[in-house]
């Protein structure tokens, strides 16, 4: 498998909290884009980018249609707005019918980038109160991507984790300080010096 | 018809062989029924084919591809998959407030009116746009203009009957969007449906229109064409963008979806940021 070169990171309940202790972890060099998706309000306005921008180095923001994917980024699905990576290598939006009671859906973006990104792609599901997120993981390691969900023991709200393990193969069961430091590494080619050590399978 | 010359669908710099089967299921349609999605954003639309697949219980798309270019039937329940008919009355109230407040009074100033609704699904946004004209007193003098590619959403459409579970939500709707009155004055209930008055669909047109393929057709001074554009690849919404730039009048307003915009397309120099924030435009 190839480098890491996109990571597409899902979570609903606590998740928030979650990222809070996660993405200080990433230095401000970051290369690899990440897009995100949390279940949140429908009706309500997005503060998740400046919220989750106060909280570390990179950029953070909301998801434009057709924006090429940059690094050092972190891009936030829209409510109520599908996110979705395109085979080009750009996000997209969408708002097709909820999946699982959810728009955006966990789902879309990781079976959408999974299809983009293949074995370059790591997906990352965190704390959450449903089921979303484990199709698409099982959908990225098909394609022989990375995934890694947070162990349910750390989370708020262990349903998604949980899903995840009895529906899809996990190559890293996480505990939520570990997850922060494991990304890092991910980066600048760090895991092809030691990162085959990490994987399970 | 400028869509047969067309380019297929390129392979991504950087990314994945898009996905072959797909990209023949889509040149079949088009050579068989005109239909042209072969310049439609393949994330989404890849799901929507995924979904008829198992709806109609195929193995793959080279099965669905060889039925459907035999079975104009099947095509057609096809469509409803391909494309997206999800709507609501008033959707996102703060786009038809601010047309109410900030457009109107320039629509005020024309003798007559038109408007299009460009991509107008099963339409709830005609409608919303009728009611709210006739709440300013411009009905009368107002030609809506109402086109989709989906010859079954245009009939839903122009039978104006929805489910009375929907109208909880469009009511709240319609009173976020400054509604003047209370929506149950638009239309009648009767047991599980309700039908929008006559007096509004006498105001609408709807009629078959695709932005892949056909061109401008009249001349308005509003364009509203919401959650249309970001189906499409960027080329292919700069060719839907040209349509509905030369379809305006100078000075005529163009409404998208609120997470749509101008900003990456060719035809931004044509046009200002009347509301940024409800993505309304005027045309220089």
């Amino acid at each position: 498998m190839g480098d890491v070169k996109a990571i597409v990171v899902g979570g609903s309940a606590g998740a928030l909290d979650a990222l809070s202790q996660i993405l200080p972890a990433l230095p401000a060099g970051f290369s690899i884009p990440i897009a995100l998706v949390l279940h949140v309000h429908p009706g309500k306005p997005s503060y998740l980018a400046p919220l989750l921008a106060n909280r570390c180095q990179l950029t953070v923001k909301e998801a434009e249609d057709k924006e090429p994917l940059a690094p050092a980024t972190i891009y936030v699905a829209p409510p109520n707005y599908h996110l979705l990576v395109e085979p080009r290598r750009c996000l997209s939006l969408s708002v097709d019918d909820p999946v699982l009671f959810s728009r955006p859906a966990i789902d879309v973006l990781f079976e959408s980038a999974a299809d983009a990104y293949g074995a370059e792609l790591a997906g990352l599901l965190l704390t959450g109160g449903s089921e979303d997120g484990a199709r698409g993981l099982a959908e990225i390691k098909r394609k022989g991507g990375l995934t890694i969900v947070q162990a349910p023991s750390t989370a708020s709200v262990p349903t998604m984790p949980q899903a995840a393990l009895r529906l899809a193969p996990i190559d890293q069961v996480l505990p939520l300080p570990e997850i922060g430091p494991y990304l890092a590494q991910l980066h600048s080619g760090a895991r092809n010096i030691q990162g085959e050590a990490w994987r399970r399978s | 018809m400028s869509a047969s010359t067309r380019d297929p669908p390129r392979s991504p710099p950087g990314g994945l062989q898009p996905d072959a089967e797909l990209g023949s299921l889509l040149n079949a349609i088009f050579q068989r029924y005109h239909y042209d999605f072969r310049a439609y954003a393949t994330a989404s639309l890849k799901r929507r084919v995924r979904s008829a697949l198992t709806h109609f219980g195929y193995d793959t798309l080279a099965v669905l591809e060889e039925r459907v270019v035999r079975d104009p039937q099947l095509f057609s329940e096809l469509l409803r998959f391909l494309t997206v008919q999800v709507s609501d009355l008033f959707r996102d109230p703060s786009y038809y407030r601010s047309l109410r407040e900030k457009v109107v009074p320039y629509l005020r100033t024309y003798p007559s009116l038109k408007i299009w609704v460009a991509g107008c699904a099963t339409g709830e946004e005609a409608y919303s746009l009728a009611i709210l004209l006739a709440e300013e007193g411009l009905l009368e003098r107002t030609l809506i203009y109402a086109t989709d590619i989906s010859p079954e959403s245009l009939r839903t459409a122009e039978a104006g009957i929805y489910g009375v579970e929907r109208f909880k939500r469009f009511s709240e709707n319609y009173l976020a969007a400054g509604g003047k009155a209370s929506l149950s004055d638009y239309y009648t209930a009767r047991y599980s449906s309700a039908v929008f008055d006559r007096v509004l669909k006498k105001a609408i047109l709807f009629s078959d229109h695709s932005l892949a393929t056909d061109s401008a057709f009249a001349e308005v001074e509003l364009v509203s064409c919401r959650n249309v554009l970001i189906y499409f690849e960027r080329e292919l919404q700069d060719r839907a963008l040209g349509v509905l730039r030369a379809s305006l009048c100078r000075k005529g307003f163009l409404g998208l979806g609120l997470k749509e915009t101008l900003r990456f397309s060719t035809h931004a120099p044509a046009f200002v940021e009347f509301v940024r924030e409800d993505r309304i435009y005027q045309r220089a």
